[in-house]
């Protein structure tokens, strides 16, 4: 009997689970729906200025456009520079703060250096970068770079210096050398901090490449945007932008995906 | 290779912008081979600084440590030291943290890797030598964290506080454990501690220190008269809190 009451029990929590779960994905489509179908509606009525605020059905037309012309190759662009500013961010970042966990000295010197370069809003060295590198994809692509490098160097560095000191110290009562030590516990116990500045690092280097776009481009999603808006086809704009916020969570689900797949394969806790 | 070790005029200052602080002063012992001895003192008094001198994290202000009276111990000595917790690293399987210390100290070899093997089956840890530390009771780990340390081969095992993250009555366990596998290997072992039935249940020799700065207050040899001792079978013998009252009485006395 009572066996029977727990199972149902459980069975409720269950149902209770999945209608809540159930309810939370039926509100997010409604939102939707009703924000595209007002939007729709509201310009179809002539209620706001399409001309202005463009519509659904009008972003739709665009979207079908650019389809058939080089939308393609615009997204390309946009995800290529990203990547690559991510990368080098990333890679550049950590080998930055590999050296400076090296040389404490180093680290003390660089600090405030390190903190004025972080807190620069770093579209103030877009005209630099454009005289120093030149208009084009290197411009923007050093412009990505130079949003993600700094937060890299100042998260990968902070994860180096607080890695467990005792854990370092059982790699002593070994004899291990510094090498040693960075390549068995301080790296490997830093791998979830490295995943998590992967997570940032997509995001900003995708702030970094449409200011970069913004700034000088012929090509790619920040193009489309700023173009759309000088010509006042604000069709162009919002569709663009509507296709940048969807490629940009396709990249960050694409990292989160990967961190998962990292976490689970070796066992860090995360 | 065993031998006994002896230290000779310990000295150990820090320094700091404050100014300097004597530590350890002229600390002189000879360990012998094959025991196990226990240190303890009141806390703050140097005693893990003991263990970390002896173990060349750090050097001696002053003082020589000689291995079997001839030669001062050279830099890279074969010393096994055993921490508060097992600090077991996660992302590696069990058997890759008990090769941990071979590779460190570039010993990898078909024997040396055949010696870890045996370890890990003689002390029932085989068939969880493909497991992660996260699967293992603390006991275990423990347990890995000694096999790492003893597939190095060290000529001396030191234990600081080497059990004092344990629950008491894992520790209880871990204790007994240990000290078995410490006398299977007949290792020349130095624990520090500040829990006096723990020293007692598991020595030869306990050194009782004074405050800072630290010297030896007295020594007491530990002798129960029975046959195959462990450090649980001991705890009932009558003989064991006439150590405690000793130990104590030392350790508070000025």
């Amino acid at each position: 009997m009572t066996g029977k009451k727990n199972l149902s029990a459980r069975e409720k929590y269950l149902r209770d689970k999945k209608r809540y779960k159930i309810s939370v994905v039926v509100t997010q489509i409604s939102i939707l729906l009703f924000i595209i179908l007002g939007w729709e509606l509201l310009a179809q009525l002539n209620i706001i200025d399409s001309f202005i605020t463009s519509s659904p059905s009008r972003m739709f037309a665009t979207f079908k456009r650019m389809l058939s012309q080089d939308l393609m190759t615009h997204i390309g662009v946009t995800c290529l520079e990203t990547l690559v500013g991510f990368l080098l961010g990333t890679v550049a970042g950590t080998l930055i703060a590999s050296l400076l966990w090296w040389s404490p000295f180093l680290s003390e010197v660089f600090s405030p250096y390190l903190v004025v370069l972080g807190s620069l809003p770093k579209v103030a060295l877009g005209p630099i970068i454009i005289v120093w590198v030149g208009a084009g994809m290197p411009a923007i692509i050093t412009m990505a770079l130079m949003v993600s490098l700094i937060v890299t160097i100042l998260d990968m560095l902070s994860g180096f210096t607080s890695t467990d000191t005792n854990k370092i110290k059982m790699l002593k009562t070994f004899g291990a050398n510094k090498l040693q030590t960075f390549t068995k516990v301080v790296f490997p116990s830093n791998i979830p901090t490295l995943l998590n500045v992967l997570k940032v690092n997509i995001g900003l280097s995708m702030v970094g490449v449409i200011t970069g776009e913004f700034l000088v481009s012929k090509n790619g999603l920040g193009y489309l945007i700023v173009y759309g808006g000088q010509v006042f086809q604000l069709d162009l704009v919002m569709t663009s932008v509507v296709i940048l916020g969807i490629v940009a969570s396709i990249l960050y689900n694409a990292v989160v995906l990967l961190q998962k797949v990292i976490c689970k394969s070796s066992k860090w806790q995360n | 290779m065993h031998g006994c070790l002896s230290l000779e005029h310990i000295t150990k200052t820090y320094q700091d912008l404050n100014g300097e602080t004597l530590a350890i002063k002229d600390f002189t012992h000879t360990f012998e081979e094959g025991k196990f001895v226990s240190v303890v003192g009141p806390s703050g008094c140097g005693k893990s600084t003991l263990l970390s001198i002896i173990a060349g994290l750090e050097p001696q202000t002053s003082g020589v440590i000689f291995w079997d009276n001839s030669k001062p111990l050279e830099s890279n000595r074969n010393i096994g030291y055993m921490l508060q917790k097992d600090y077991l690293l996660d992302w590696r399987t069990v058997y890759k943290n008990v090769l941990l210390g071979l590779e460190i100290k570039k010993m990898l070899s078909p024997e040396t890797i055949a010696y870890a093997n045996s370890l890990l089956e003689k002390y029932d840890l085989l068939e969880f030598k493909d497991k992660y530390p996260s699967q293992l009771s603390g006991g275990m780990r423990q347990r890995v964290a000694l096999i790492r340390t003893l597939a190095t081969n060290p000529d001396i095992l030191l234990l600081d506080e080497a059990f004092s993250a344990l629950d008491y009555q894992t520790r209880l366990l871990v204790t007994d454990d240990v000290y078995k596998i410490i006398k299977a290997e007949g290792k020349t072992t130095i624990m520090v501690t500040h829990d006096i039935p723990e020293s007692i249940s598991m020595s030869d020799d306990v050194i009782v220190l004074s405050k800072r700065p630290t010297t030896i207050k007295q020594i007491y040899p530990i002798h129960f008269e029975m046959d195959n001792r462990t450090p649980l079978t001991c705890r009932d013998n009558p003989m064991f809190s006439t150590y405690f009252d000793r130990i104590w009485n030392a350790l508070n006395s000025e």
